[in-house]
């Protein structure tokens, strides 16, 4: 039997945390950044340094994101990359084993349209969502278009959300559950402190999903500190600074899992 | 604009308006309004909305509003006849002068409200976004009154052709930071904001200077607003014992508009116009007129219509009046505009400057170039309804528009004079 798009997210997830070099790596990049040419390129390298592999929908104002991420959107929607164009450009390249995800602000999708988006989406090979601006409650419509074709809609958590609002995230969190490690935009560096292991930990005790922690992680002292806490950890920033300084996505990930 | 509802949803929402049920608990304008912000920021917004709820109405918080309001602030504000603007345009034109307000514009009203919220929840620091600088410099001295700590956001676009407000923010104690990400004007100024709170959500408060934004902010903005609408609704009943035929303001995010508006909402004899930067033309990119030529969409944190391309990416603006110059428009116009209550038209640059020229011929009133589209649209809206009565929204003094002024009405007169 095969696993809907959403379990197929998790389980690449779960089997590398079980694993001796867990915890999983999942990757971001914006997508057409540097270049449109580059696109499948890289995708195809990280996709064999990373377990899941989250591509950036490049939107005109990324108000959770960081300079690094805001540039790079900048720069990859000067080149003309559209979501068409992303979902387009999945579909015709060859299957790659890694599922992968759309991390995109909500106006793209609204403009384009939910059962559209789901349906090409599907044909994309795509398994789900990630989208910053659209909080649980906001969610109803999107998901009544995501469920029915098993593509995952990713929640987030943070150290404040309160301990209700936590159980609801994680409930309906499909995929994976993005626990955000510090309160702030993307792309910052910064030691791991007892709190943020505690609060992971926190996180996956509820959580009937595997839980990735995301938000300034850029080391291989930090991937390895939060080994056997958490079943996987999002790289972005970090990523497309070595995209931006023409190095090889896939040795930085092999050197980030040690 | 009628196909953003069918009939019966255009009948409801109308009914909801008139009746002040707007926004429901979710922040909801009919289908417009809301709160998409990341997870990130929804602790900071549940806090808000706590402190609203709490506050807003406490006979303790509004005393103090009222004190700062009366002794500070310098309200209620005057409304004068405009005798010869009247004769010229050929209807009465009466001005709520907000341009008397201290700082110079309405957004003292919010700022300050705001401000001694934020205090009550005990904020450590304030921090804000301005476009044209009125809500920046508002924001200072509110600041300064309550010793709070203020950072402001601003658009280096916007930064140069408002010189004069950033050195007033800075004399007013603020630390004023530059933005030079994404369009430098008033939206890239609100993400920036947005992120700074994100780093400190419980220690800082952002004070939002428009009626846009996720849930509370249109509502919180509205409530501090409507004290405009309250006083001219007064006023004009005592001096001309009737409503006015028409209520007129400028609209960027609507928070001037919006305070005039709602309290004449419910009196359907009264019929409302919003005028919106018409910038050089109507095409993508040439004017910022939202609700003119937007289409459904989600930005900071609000569902509204939206100024962007066939891919759902915000477009560029453009206005000669930096308070305009912003691709959304708050939610509750939007439901105005959809249930029909509110009709929204465009005037160009040149239209605001020329009125603008004229209010100063002829009223020895120097108003702000946002404020100037609204007087280019009542000249309009006269020569088509001579002999009625207008109410008009003067949002501002144009003071701190004299660079712009200088490269253009200024020039003008130069010329004829060699």
């Amino acid at each position: 039997m095969s696993l809907l798009p959403r379990e197929r997210i998790s389980q690449a997830l779960r089997r590398r945390a079980a694993a001796a070099d867990g915890p999983a790596l999942v990757a971001f990049m914006t997508a057409g950044f540097p270049s449109r040419e580059q696109f499948r390129e890289h995708l195809t390298a990280i996709a064999a340094g990373a377990d899941v592999v989250e591509i950036g929908v490049p939107f005109s104002d990324p108000m959770a994101d960081g300079v690094t991420i805001q540039r790079s959107s900048e720069t990859a929607l000067r080149q003309g990359v559209t979501l068409k164009w992303i979902l387009d450009e999945l579909a015709a390249m060859p299957a790659l084993d890694t599922p992968l995800l759309l991390m995109s602000y909500l106006n793209p999708l609204m403009s384009f349209g939910y059962e559209r988006l789901a349906s090409e989406a599907l044909r994309a090979r795509v398994c789900g969502f990630i989208v910053p601006d659209l909080p649980l409650d906001e969610s109803a419509q999107l998901g009544a278009a995501l469920n029915p074709l098993g593509l995952a809609l990713v929640q987030m958590v943070t150290p404040v959300t309160t301990p209700e609002r936590m159980q609801r995230l994680c409930q309906a969190s499909q995929g994976f559950i993005y626990a955000v490690t510090m309160t702030g935009t993307t792309g910052k560096n910064v030691a791991v402190p007892d709190n943020v292991v505690e609060y992971l930990e926190r996180v996956r005790s509820i959580a009937p999903v595997p839980v990735c922690a995301g938000f300034g992680i850029r080391s291989r002292e930090q991937v390895a500190r939060l080994r056997g806490h958490v079943d996987g950890v999002i790289v972005g920033s970090a990523l497309v600074e070595v995209l931006e300084r023409g190095e090889s996505p896939q040795a930085w990930l092999a050197a980030l899992r040690g | 604009m009628t196909e953003l509802l069918n009939a019966a949803q255009r009948a409801s929402l109308l009914d909801d308006m008139i009746h002040g049920r707007c926004p429901d608990a979710q922040g909801r304008f009919g289908p417009f309004g809301g709160r998409y912000v990341p997870e990130t920021l929804v602790h900071a917004h549940e806090r808000l909305t706590a402190g609203v709820q709490r506050w807003l109405s406490d006979p303790e918080y509004q005393a103090e509003l009222n004190e700062q309001l009366t002794n500070w602030v310098g309200r209620p504000t005057a409304l004068t006849f405009a005798p010869r603007l009247s004769e010229r345009w050929g209807a009465e034109l009466w001005l709520k002068r907000e341009d008397l307000a201290h700082t110079g514009a309405h957004k003292i009203n919010n700022a300050m409200g705001q401000a001694l919220l934020a205090r009550r929840l005990g904020a450590r620091r304030i921090v804000a976004e301005t476009g044209a600088g009125q809500h920046g410099v508002a924001t200072a001295a509110a600041c300064a009154r309550l010793g709070l700590p203020c950072t402001v956001y601003m658009g280096a676009v916007d930064m140069e052709r408002q010189a004069p407000n950033v050195g007033r923010m800075r004399l007013l104690g603020a630390n004023v930071v530059g933005v030079t990400s994404g369009d430098r004007t008033l939206r890239a100024a609100i993400d920036e904001a947005m992120r700074d709170w994100v780093g400190d959500p419980d220690g800082t408060f952002y004070i939002l200077g428009s009626a846009v934004g996720a849930h509370p902010y249109p509502y919180l903005v509205r409530e501090l607003q409507a004290v405009i609408g309250r006083e001219a609704r007064a006023q004009f009943q005592q001096r001309c014992g009737a409503l006015p035929d028409l209520v007129i303001a400028c609209v960027g995010g609507g928070s001037n508009a919006i305070g005039l508006f709602h309290p004449f909402v419910g009196d359907r004899t009264v019929q409302i116009l919003g005028i919106e930067a018409g910038g050089t033309g109507p095409g993508l990119g040439q004017n910022a007129a939202t609700l003119v030529g937007g289409r459904p969409g989600v930005l900071h944190g609000c569902q509204t219509l939206l100024l962007q391309d066939e891919h759902g990416q915000i477009q560029e603006t453009h206005s000669v009046s930096a308070g305009l110059d912003y691709p959304g428009v708050g939610p509750e116009h939007a439901a105005l505009l959809a249930c029909g209550r509110v009709r929204y038209e465009s005037a160009s640059d040149d239209e605001a400057l020329a009125a603008l020229k004229e209010c100063c011929e002829f009223e020895g009133i120097l108003p702000a170039i946002e404020t100037a589209h609204a007087l280019a649209g009542a000249k309009r809206w006269a020569q088509a309804n001579p002999g009625k009565r207008m109410l008009l929204g003067l949002s501002g003094r144009g003071d701190k528009d004299m660079p712009t002024l200088s490269q253009t009405l200024i020039k003008q007169l130069d010329a004829v004079k060699s």
